[in-house]
């Protein structure tokens, strides 16, 4: 079991509570996935000559404007970083690609959670509403974001088995189910270059999609694709920069429901974690059929 | 002079305020003795297992969304959700009336002995899997894999059938008014006969619909599965 929680704000006047919206649908979710959560928030982009990307380092104790200090001596563009105890968001001017690598080299107990311009991800193990707490995700603010609850059946309980799992850039995808040929899959896209960081199933869901992105399939069409190469059971939530999209495998063995107001889209594997939302009495509430894409946009 | 305090006759809960477990110890024992037949249930708010295992003639309104399992194992009484039902919406049902009046989830009506489920809106996937025995009438259109392996009973669908109707149908019949995507394993077509026609129009009225009786298919049993066949080689 787990849960899925997504929620895309039309108005820009919501931007601001998107994070209090999303709290409650959250913990409403708990039962569904004690043992971990995990949210990707998108943000108005940063400007195309930077990156954003998301820092996380468990349980060692980082010193992160030492980290920046280091980061400014080794490269000349100018850099920021936000922090939240053990997770930072750094902002740069440097290319990713090398920022990343450089990281992986020189600080080996921070990880990188996600790389983008609209992409801050979050995920730990715990307690949905502890977590939302340690890193005040009610405080978070912005156009769509796709969280998670997880129950772990297949892995175990790490901040990196957490999801949404991510892909490249501002890509990210949550997962209620679970995948019976992970490991084909993985066989199929490692000889490509592709490198994976566990051994989730749904990690390797994630870079099969983004994959296909980065070889020209639309996210819709790369979904198409995924219905005969991902063998299992999954309700998918998956985000971009600029779209929000829900797919369940073709016997709809795990739930969702989607709730749709003039202001917002709230998706959830279940209504109780929509039932606090303003006007939802007025929302237009329906599960996503078996194999049906749906997706909207900013 | 007597003592006329006033009976209630009725009694709500504010699942906001009280919490479910108050509310089904209610339904299954203190109702059944003060005798108060109409029970309300306010802000349910997708709650699981609201009004399970009920055992006496009550007449249970829910008036909002709910979760999994509403009415499940449901007997004699009347439990009507005023909003959509979550997976297996009286699942295991022994008798007494299930009414839905939104859409419900996926696995309604599983394994249901007896009773009438209702269905206003559409049944997701696998409605009436494994039918025992109940009723069930569907106002909208039906999942795929509905009435899988369904034993005994009668599935009454206003609309259409997503693909697999009736896989591995034992005795239970199903009338379809819409199209179906596709029939499965061992279910066919049949001619509807007059018994056919009173039974959908007695399953109809006492659902509250107006659909006219003649408009209903009939799928059954081929009971070509009934018996293995060593030269079938597995493809039916």
């Amino acid at each position: 079991m787990c849960g899925i929680v997504g929620l895309l704000v039309k108005k820009p006047a919501l931007r601001a509570s998107l994070g209090a919206l999303m709290v409650p649908m959250l913990t409403g979710m708990t039962e569904r996935g004690p043992d971990s959560a995990g949210l990707a928030v998108y943000t108005t982009p940063v400007p195309d000559d930077r990156h954003k990307i998301s820092l996380y380092s468990g349980t060692h104790a980082v010193e992160w404007s030492d980290v920046l200090n280091t980061i400014s001596q080794a490269f000349a563009q100018h850099h920021e970083m936000a922090s939240h105890g053990n997770h930072a968001v750094l902002t740069t001017g440097a290319d990713a690609d090398e920022m990343v690598a450089w990281l992986r080299r020189h600080m080996p107990t921070v990880a990188v959670l996600s790389v983008g311009q609209s992409i801050d991800l979050y995920k730990d193990v715990g307690a949905p509403a502890d977590i939302a707490r340690r890193y005040q995700f009610a405080e978070l603010q912005g156009t769509h974001l796709v969280a998670h609850t997880r129950m772990a059946t297949e892995s175990a309980v790490t901040p990196a088995h957490a999801h949404p799992f991510t892909a490249g850039r501002d890509f990210c995808l949550v997962h209620n189910g679970s995948l019976s040929n992970p490991h084909l899959v993985r066989k199929r896209l490692e000889p490509l270059g592709i490198e994976f960081e566990t051994d989730n199933d749904t990690e390797a869901a994630c870079r099969f999609f983004e994959w296909r992105l980065r070889e020209g399939d639309d996210l819709k069409k790369a979904v198409e694709r995924g219905f005969s190469e991902l063998d299992g059971f999954f309700t998918f939530l998956m985000g971009t920069e600029n779209e929000l999209l829900i797919v369940r495998d073709a016997f709809a063995c795990k739930p969702a429901v989607v709730a749709e107001t003039d202001d917002y889209v709230a998706i959830a594997s279940e209504f109780r974690s929509l039932a606090h939302l303003p006007d939802i009495s007025q929302a237009t509430i329906f599960e996503p059929k078996p194999e049906e894409i749906y997706s909207w946009r900013i | 002079m007597a003592n006329l305090k006033p009976v209630p006759s009725a009694r709500e809960f504010d699942l906001s305020r009280d919490s479910l477990r108050q509310l089904n110890l209610y339904l299954h024992k203190e109702a059944v003795g003060e005798g108060i037949s109409q029970i309300r249930v306010q802000n349910p708010d997708g709650a699981h297992s609201i009004a399970c295992g009920l055992d006496a003639e009550l007449d249970v309104h829910i008036h909002g969304h709910v979760g999994y399992y509403v009415a499940g194992m449901n007997k004699h009484a009347t439990v009507t959700v005023h909003g959509n039902a979550g997976p297996g919406a009286a699942e295991n049902m022994m008798s007494g009336r299930v009414h839905v009046k939104g859409f419900a989830s996926t696995a309604a009506g599983a394994s249901a002995h007896g009773g009438l489920l209702v269905i206003d809106g559409d049944a997701s996937l696998r409605c009436g899997i494994s039918l025992k025995g109940a009723d069930i009438v569907v106002g909208g259109s039906v999942g795929s894999f509905s009435a899988f392996m369904a034993q005994a009973g009668r599935m009454v669908i206003c609309g259409d059938a997503e693909d697999a109707l009736g896989d591995s149908l034992y005795e239970a019949v199903i009338y379809v008014r819409g199209t179906v995507r596709s029939l499965g394993a061992d279910a066919r077509f049949e001619p509807m006969t007059d018994v056919d026609r009173a039974a959908v129009k007695g399953l109809l009225a006492a659902a509250g619909r107006s659909e006219n009786p003649d408009d209903f298919k009939r799928v059954a049993s081929a009971k070509s599965l009934y018996h293995w066949h060593a030269d079938a080689n597995q493809e039916y």
